[in-house]
């Protein structure tokens, strides 16, 4: 069987399984972006705290395999009483693990904000939150955009361990149609193609377009496009 | 569910056994995408526009493809064409393939890095390619690279979960026996996760002093 054929045949389930990743990256996506900003603000307080909670948080998360948070979550944590459903699991793991890699780049970001900026806006009588908002994260926004785009990509690929969950993503879809008609070559070839697809023609697309939509609105030029 | 020592200390020699196995399992990838890697980061400055974005591409595809994927596929495709990989055959060959594109990246800014002057020096010299590469070039690309083998040398490390999907016995395969031999999963999963943090962040430290010793030294 070709691949051509292959995907005509069961073509309804590698796209719901694929629909399954696009809203698990969606959502893991806007959970980690959630985190990273929280997290990394956190890392960067003068309260010693907030500070410690934060390390902690950032450090246990990408000291460990996301395989085993997530397995951790869904596992482990109904036997403490918290019970999550594995969709909610799923995106929960990937979510949180890429949040821990983002905070790092979310406090890089601040810190590369030169100290005029911080200056300037103490200067003009502005509140610490109001300086934040307004001055400092959106140039940092724009100062980490690049690598964010890599994260997102790691976030795609992440999302396809919440298979070993359940989950109905492309990933599981993919091992159940291997596991019924031995068609490896076809059935694997094509979620990597699609995969591939998600990152390549959507994904960085996006984070590139973003770059330079933020960097427009902050009034500067957009930086050359680099190889990733 | 209550924490119970007695079954921690029950189950501990067998993940002390599946940690060596991990660390095996990472140490031979990591052997693994360190030659390949390279190959890929001179396979893409080689005189050739063909062969330059064919490579180019399939890092491109290596990198923004799932890994569990890439597991799955060499493990059940290679059957396929005839060729038996075991599991370990077959997860070091992807877990290997897959940072070795990673690696490339790394090779290519270490040896962008190197002054053009040095190139410049080594065609003064007469030197051949092939020494250009080995003794001027490559040696003075591997320290500003250092750092990012160093991230990714811990990246495999705990990517190597991914293994047990084709039943490698790493941690997370022990793990997941002991659970279902005891229907107890407190103590295995968390032990497994302490065992990731005790060598990640160790790791990780030590790499970044290892950098700054090897700078040091090479600046003279």
């Amino acid at each position: 069987m070709t691949l051509f054929e292959f995907i005509s045949t069961y073509w309804p389930r590698l796209l719901s399984g694929t629909g399954i990743t696009v809203i698990q990256f969606f959502l893991a996506a806007a959970l980690g972006v959630v985190i990273s900003l929280g997290a990394g603000l956190m890392k960067l307080a003068p309260n010693r705290i907030l500070r410690g909670f934060a390390i902690t948080y950032i450090e246990i998360f990408r000291g460990t395999s996301l395989v085993v948070q997530l397995y951790w979550i869904f596992f482990v944590l109904p036997l403490l009483g918290v019970t999550i459903d594995k969709f909610t699991a799923g995106y929960l793991a990937v979510g949180m693990n890429i949040g821990a890699y983002g905070a790092e780049l979310v406090r890089g970001g601040i810190l590369s904000v030169p100290r005029g900026q911080w200056e300037a806006a103490l200067a003009i009588g502005m509140s610490p939150a109001k300086r934040m908002r307004r001055i400092i994260l959106p140039q940092a926004l724009v100062n980490m955009l690049p690598p964010w785009g890599n994260l997102m990509i790691e976030l795609l690929k992440g999302t396809a361990l919440v298979s070993l969950i359940s989950v109905a993503d492309l990933m599981f879809e993919s091992r159940q149609i291997n596991a019924s008609t031995y068609l490896s070559a076809q059935v694997f070839g094509a979620a990597l193609l699609i995969y591939y697809i998600l990152a390549r023609f959507f994904v960085t697309p996006f984070m590139r377009w973003l770059e330079g939509f933020m960097a427009r609105k902050i009034g500067r030029e957009a930086r050359g496009v680099g190889a990733n | 569910m209550e924490w119970k020592w007695e079954f921690t200390w029950e189950i501990l020699p067998r993940l002390v056994v599946a940690t060596g196995n991990t660390l095996v399992a990472a140490g031979a990838g990591y052997a693994i995408a360190i030659v390949l890697g390279l190959v890929l980061a001179l396979a893409q400055r080689a005189p050739s526009r063909v062969l330059t974005f064919i490579v180019r591409e399939f890092v491109e595809f290596i990198r923004s493809t799932p890994l569990i994927l890439q597991i799955f596929f060499v493990f059940y495709v290679a059957p396929q064409f005839g060729i038996r990989l075991s599991p370990w055959v077959s997860g070091m060959i992807a877990i290997g393939l897959h940072y070795s594109a990673y690696l490339s990246e790394v090779y290519r800014g270490g040896i962008e890095s190197v002054a053009k002057g040095q190139w410049e020096a080594a065609t003064a010299l007469n030197m051949t390619a092939l020494q250009k590469y080995r003794r001027i070039i490559i040696p003075q690309s591997i320290p500003p690279a250092l750092a990012g083998m160093g991230n990714y040398l811990v990246g495999i490390f705990k990517d190597t979960p991914m293994l047990s999907v084709i039943g490698v016995a790493e941690l997370i395969h022990t793990a997941n026996a002991i659970g279902a031999e005891h229907y107890r999963f407190l103590e295995p999963y968390t032990l497994v996760g302490i065992i990731f943090l005790a060598i990640s962040l160790p790791a990780a430290g030590f790499i970044r002093l290892f950098e700054i010793y090897v700078r040091r030294k090479i600046r003279l």
